[in-house]
């Protein structure tokens, strides 16, 4: 079975030194070869943002795709095999921003795939402009007088839409994310994996040590159960609208916000996906019998 | 003429520069390389109170054009700016821009469309826009960029127009270079541009007005389409009245077309965009060294100035047309055909050679431009044109 350094190509990345991308890269690497599946068990959709330069960094079958249309891309390629693993690439303007709306429906469809969130709360590739989930009232190049809106709370959304497995990661603490990202994998169904991935260059605000501060583990929190919505829909809400607020003002809670053991994907009920499409394929029939009467 | 300053700054800045002097009411806007510093510039000048204008960042070009033609329906003086996949994020909105007649004034930093992805120069996205009922201009330098960008709000707001305007700059070569650009003061711009007032906006309480709605199952659609070929075409006539207009305060004077050396050219290119000033200067070196060459620039590429260009090519021998955008399965680039379209009334015949050249930001060379003269000079020498589009520089050609 493939190794980290069979998946990872032999590229040297383009993200910044101290980039929180490197991480989520390891994490993901790890995890994949951990699950001992084979090149040809999953395939890798990647949206536009610092993170889709991960594209070019794993030896995956897959698919860069254009800016937010990631999960309705990744869509495609699940619906053709039920049997591959379908891992999706975002950042938080492509996935939370643009291609918004898909995030809704995939969360809505329970299509049967992972989907992982870069979220640095800036966008880092077009230079350090304010994302949906910058904070309020940050300062960047596109709001120099402050970001007026509220930020966008994925998981308060997924949540309350219905998702089937919603978790927050954080890009500081690899062996916390290999263990959502393992739990996602395993997962049937929509899994959202929104991880706090500290831009060093453009987000001076919500940094590395600015999240250790503050971040803490759902399933050391006393009497936590990810199985019950509301309790997560109240922890989703519990900081969202305060993240300028001091370390002992809010806390910042990550792990497995919700799951459901059984649920019912997108793939479920599609009669046509008990075999791979291309297991649908018939021979020709001959029709020479039938025409022997003209 | 009217007061100005001399500045060293990009075309993105000169952009920004422009727009807040044009007063627009509303901005929405949705960063894209290589336009991003044309809304951040903007967004300064939001920020620093230089403009009272509405600026709002939205979540993508779909709703940056969807805020737009509300704004513009709404009464509001509005611009924005985008590229590339956010233009073509847009098409739809293009379309409506243009159908209601709004004046909305856009800026587009010319870049490719993916796949694969590219992020570089061409001409692609705008091309892609081309039926879409916008009056497109391309510029060649920042000052042109500038320049444009304000005759674009009146010649926008004309009532015998009323159409959306697109005023382009070649992505990072334009947008980026630092460029030599003349700038007017506040005072002569806003003076130039005047006040919108708009003629049935959705917003008058006297008079509600519904914009938009239905009008297929033998409505006026149909009708509505021809009238917008006429603003298009009155805007031939409207263009270079504000040209000559503009001329007198910038002391720029302005054509839909630009020629060098077409008095007596007896070979020629027609382009687009930056390109222009490579082709000028390879014409330049070749006319020290006896060859009659010229170049004629297209400023304006809707309405198209077939008239203008077929009378600046008006006894050439053999014209080369320079393409940075493709028209899978037709017989050459979007320039191209307009080109041949534009000389088919000519009394003698031009053989005309379509070059496609810089796709993703390729390289132009100016020995490729120099190759294309010399195909021109061949030809005109009674040489056989090329057979098939020739793709100027691609690797795998050599």
């Amino acid at each position: 079975m493939p190794k980290v350094a069979d998946i990872q190509r032999a590229l040297e990345p383009t993200w910044c030194p101290g980039c929180g991308n490197y991480n989520m890269q390891k994490a993901l690497l790890e995890v994949l070869e951990e699950s001992g599946m084979d090149f040809e068990d999953y395939a890798m959709v990647w949206g536009i943002g610092c993170h889709g330069n991960g594209a070019d960094f794993y030896r995956a079958q897959g698919f860069h795709g254009l800016h937010g249309r990631a999960l309705p891309l990744a869509t495609g390629i699940a619906l053709t095999n039920p049997d591959l693993k379908v891992i999706v690439n975002m950042g938080d303007g492509d996935g939370y921003g643009i291609g918004g709306n898909h995030f809704i429906h995939s969360v809505r469809r329970n299509i049967d795939m992972v989907a992982i969130y870069h979220n640095n709360q800036i966008y880092g590739l077009t230079t350090g402009q304010a994302s949906p989930t910058s904070d309020q009232f940050m300062q960047t190049p596109s709001t120099p007088g402050g970001v007026v809106e509220e930020p966008v709370n994925p998981v308060g959304v997924a949540v309350a839409q219905g998702a089937t497995f919603v978790a927050r990661g954080f890009a500081g603490d690899v062996e916390h994310l290999k263990s959502l990202y393992r739990q996602a994998l395993d997962h049937h169904g929509f899994s959202l994996v929104d991880v706090y991935q500290p831009c060093v260059t453009w987000n001076k605000v919500n940094t590395f040590k600015w999240f250790r501060d503050r971040v803490y583990k759902l399933e050391e929190l006393d009497g936590y159960d990810p199985t019950n919505r509301t309790m997560a829909f109240e922890k989703s809400m519990s900081t969202f609208h305060e993240l300028t607020c001091a370390p002992d003002e809010c806390k910042i809670p990550i792990g497995v916000f919700y799951r459901e053991a059984e649920s019912f994907t997108y793939q479920d009920g599609l009669p046509q996906l008990d075999r791979p499409m291309w297991k649908h394929a018939e021979a020709p029939r001959d029709i020479s019998k039938i025409l022997e009467a003209y | 003429m009217a007061e100005h300053k001399t500045l060293a700054t990009t075309g993105n800045s000169v952009v920004a520069e422009a727009m807040r002097q044009c007063k627009p009411n509303v901005m929405a806007a949705y960063p894209i390389t290589p336009q991003t510093t044309i809304v951040e510039e903007f967004a300064g000048f939001v920020a620093k109170g230089r403009t009272d204008c509405e600026y709002v960042t939205v979540e993508s070009e779909h709703s940056a054009m969807s805020a737009c033609v509300g704004a513009s329906a709404a009464g509001a003086r509005v611009m924005t700016a985008t590229s590339s996949q956010g233009l073509a994020l847009m098409w739809e909105e293009l379309h409506i821009a243009a159908g209601m007649r709004l004046p909305i004034v856009m800026a587009n930093a010319n870049r490719a469309l993916s796949a694969p992805i590219n992020i570089h120069c061409d001409h692609s996205d705008i091309m892609g826009a081309r039926d879409t009922g916008w009056v497109t201009f391309f510029a060649e330098t920042a000052q042109e960029a500038y320049d444009n960008t304000i005759m674009a709000v009146r010649i926008a707001e004309h009532p015998d127009v009323m159409l959306p305007v697109m005023s382009t700059l070649d992505g990072f070569i334009t947008t980026h270079s630092i460029d030599r650009v003349d700038v007017l003061d506040d005072a002569s711009v806003s003076g130039f541009v005047g006040e919108y007032r708009p003629k049935n906006p959705l917003l008058n309480t006297e008079a509600p007005a519904l914009h938009g709605s239905f009008a297929g199952l033998g409505g006026p659609f149909f009708e509505f389409k021809r009238q917008q070929r006429e603003a298009m075409e009155s805007a031939r006539t409207v263009i270079k009245q504000v040209g000559d207009e503009y001329a007198q305060i910038s002391g720029r004077p302005f054509d839909v077309i630009d020629t060098w050396g077409m008095d007596d050219a007896e070979t020629a290119i027609v382009v687009l965009g930056s390109t222009a000033g490579n082709a000028r200067h390879v014409a330049r070196e070749l006319r020290a060294q006896g060859e009659k060459v010229g170049v004629v620039k297209v400023r304006v590429w809707r309405p198209f100035p077939y008239a203008e260009l077929a009378a600046a090519l008006k006894g050439v021998k053999a014209v080369a047309v320079l393409d940075r955008a493709e028209s899978f399965g037709a017989e050459g680039g979007p320039l191209f055909l307009e080109t041949r379209s534009a000389l088919y009334d000519a009394e003698a015949r031009v053989p005309v050679v379509g070059y496609i050249y810089g796709l993703g930001g390729a390289d132009v060379r100016l020995e490729l431009i120099e190759r294309v003269y010399q195909d021109l000079s061949d030809i005109a020498a009674g040489g056989v044109a090329p057979g098939s589009l020739v793709y100027l520089g691609a690797r795998e050609e050599a």
